[in-house]
């Protein structure tokens, strides 16, 4: 199975790292390194494949559902391949009262796309709170923040993206 | 009223350069207090931390050492320190500048919590989002590790002291404090029962203490300059300083620390700090500690920005949240935003929560959109006290605090806006028309 996951060098990285991180929990409670393991295989693999999600549960010693459960609760994790570029824009209120809403309206015309949707570039989606209300407006594209964003910056930031 | 002339605990590095390295941090004083809090026993250590006042800063306001001196000592099992920075209310932002700024003032909060609580393994589980302050509180990590801090021996001591970090993975639900220990387990963030609360039975079924980023990174200052120091900087009930955040129609929103007697109204319009509004806007409503704090009319901002002043208001200093809407900003419209917020955030565990959080947010979509019919504003204010009556706060029908966060802007809306929500059914429309959202809401 991890063979066809995985690249030798992906292997080596997994390998690696999913030790590093097991090292942090009293041995007997090694499910609790669910949440690195998820995102330590979704940085190597871009999201989480079913393969990908039975191999976590493999390492943990628990069943392919309890992660599966884990994965799609939280938000940030990807059970679907997203584009390139995912970008998540804040609009709760504090971004709202700073123009929020304006720029995701100018997003979505700009790449062509409705929040929740996707294409192989660009996965656009709508957020809660990134804690930036102080550098309102904000997004983020995939985990880099972008914050005090003005229309010739956005578009500028978005430009650059290959 | 506070006896000692008004200094920044929490801020005074923010900005100086290179200000997030041990270098530096050593170069101001830093693990000074560490080494001081090491001279002590643990239950001294508490006692200090008492007699500071200091007061959690993650949005309750419990005193920090009463919370510590829950820890049973007889407890055979190990103990754990859990650091809250799940940061992830609409309007708070200031743990992110403290761990980006200042990590190291994080790191000896902890190590002087651990040694006092018995606890050789510390968890700081950060909001998943927080990409690049976890970059910077991995490094001051490794810099502790590398300067005898963390690892076998805690400066020189005969004690081991691991540190590690965590980042969630988007869910505002798991900075509640059972949930991030549900989370820190492994599982989905679903609050847990209390009692047992997590200082008797916490992570991996051992004591174990939560506390935020803030109240930790205050710990040190405690030891530095004297629990007596600590608590003259406050009021009578509480330590320290603010460290508040502002944001909405003002024209300089930020993080400011400020003395705990400060007003909203000097928050909001003192030069030092917000300036004010732009010219010809007034000040319409002002959520004070986060989302789902009730609203303060513009008369009621003379207020001091502190636990008990704001309890007499009905309403909570929570996490230092302060959003400021102006006159020209839809109170619909914004109450929408903020019951998205918690219909996306509910966890489902509870039928009222899970139901009631979406079930808000489709009627005031509705009366937003002019599409409100005669009973709208009733059945929404029935919604919210299924979730969670008002007052009292704090009651509410969930197993965690959620239920209440999301339905306390609702009744605090409707009790000070009703109005405005009548209007929209009655116009079919919503009055600001395109333009809800005050004086910065053009984008441009």
């Amino acid at each position: 199975m991890a063979e066809s996951l995985f690249t030798p060098e992906e292997q080596k990285k997994f390998d690696t790292e999913i030790a590093e991180i097991l090292s942090h929990y009293p041995a007997d409670r090694k499910s609790a390194a669910m949440l690195p393991a998820l995102r330590l295989m979704q940085d190597i693999k871009g999201w989480l494949p079913p393969e990908g999600l039975k191999l976590v549960a493999q390492v943990l010693g628990v069943t392919p559902e309890r992660a599966y459960e884990v994965a799609s609760f939280y938000v940030m994790y990807h059970l679907k391949k997203p584009g390139k570029y995912v970008i998540d824009v804040c609009t709760n209120l504090p971004c709202a009262l700073r123009g929020a809403e304006k720029m995701l309206a100018h997003l979505e015309n700009k790449l062509g796309l409705k929040a929740g949707e996707a294409n192989e570039r660009f996965t656009l989606r709508e957020t809660e709170c990134l804690a930036s209300c102080g550098t309102a407006p904000c997004l983020q594209i995939n985990e880099d923040h972008h914050e005090s964003l003005s229309r010739a910056k956005l578009d500028e930031l978005i430009d650059k993206l290959s | 009223m506070a006896t000692t002339a008004f200094e920044p605990v929490i801020s005074t590095a923010w900005g100086t350069p290179q200000s997030w390295t041990m270098d530096a941090y050593k170069k101001r004083g830093g693990y000074q207090g560490l080494a001081k809090a090491l001279e002590l026993t643990p239950a001294q250590i508490i006692d200090e931390v008492k007699k500071s006042n200091l007061r959690g800063r993650g949005g309750a306001g419990f005193p920090t050492g009463l919370k510590w001196s829950f820890v049973p000592k007889d407890n055979p099992k190990p103990k754990y320190l859990a650091v809250n920075g799940d940061e992830s209310e609409p309007g708070t932002f200031k743990d992110r500048n403290i761990l980006t700024h200042d990590p190291h003032m994080l790191l000896e909060g902890i190590a002087i919590a651990s040694y006092a609580l018995n606890v050789h393994t510390c968890y700081v589980y950060l909001r998943g989002e927080f990409k690049f302050p976890a970059e910077r509180l991995n490094q001051a990590i490794k810099e502790a590790y590398a300067a005898g801090i963390f690892g076998k021996s805690l400066m020189g001591k005969d004690y081991a002291l691991d540190c590690y970090l965590v980042r969630g993975a988007g869910a505002y639900i798991c900075g509640e404090e059972t949930a991030l220990l549900e989370s820190l387990e492994g599982k989905k963030g679903w609050p847990r029962l209390k009692p047992p609360f997590p200082a008797v039975v916490g992570l991996f079924g051992s004591p174990t203490v939560v506390n935020n980023v803030e109240t930790l990174s205050s710990v040190p200052h405690v030891f530095t300059r004297g629990a007596a120091w600590y608590a003259g900087l406050g009021t009578d009930k509480s330590g320290g300083t603010r460290v508040m955040c502002l944001s909405g129609s003002v024209n300089r929103p930020g993080v400011y620390e400020v003395p705990l007697e400060t007003t909203f109204n000097q928050l909001i319009f003192d030069d030092k700090y917000g300036q004010g509004l732009p010219a010809g806007r007034k000040v319409k409503a002002v959520v004070p500690g986060g989302s789902s704090a009730p609203i303060l009319s513009p008369d009621e901002l003379d207020t001091a920005m502190e636990f008990e002043a704001l309890k007499v208001k009905q309403s909570m200093a929570g996490s230092g949240g302060v959003i400021v809407m102006d006159d020209t900003t839809c109170m619909v419209r914004s109450l929408w935003r903020i019951a998205r917020f918690y219909a996306e955030e509910s966890c489902g565990q509870c039928t009222p929560c899970r139901e009631g959080t979406p079930w808000q947010a489709r009627i005031l979509r509705k009366i937003e959109e002019g599409r409100g019919e005669p009973g709208d504003v009733e059945q929404l204010s029935n919604v919210a006290s299924s979730i969670a009556p008002y007052p009292p706060i704090g009651l509410g029908n969930t197993i965690c605090a959620l239920g209440d966060a999301a339905a306390l802007p609702t009744h605090s809306f409707l009790m000070r806006f009703r109005d405005e929500f009548e209007a929209h059914i009655r116009e079919h429309r919503c009055p600001f028309g395109d333009k809800p959202w005050g004086a910065f809401g053009d984008w441009s």
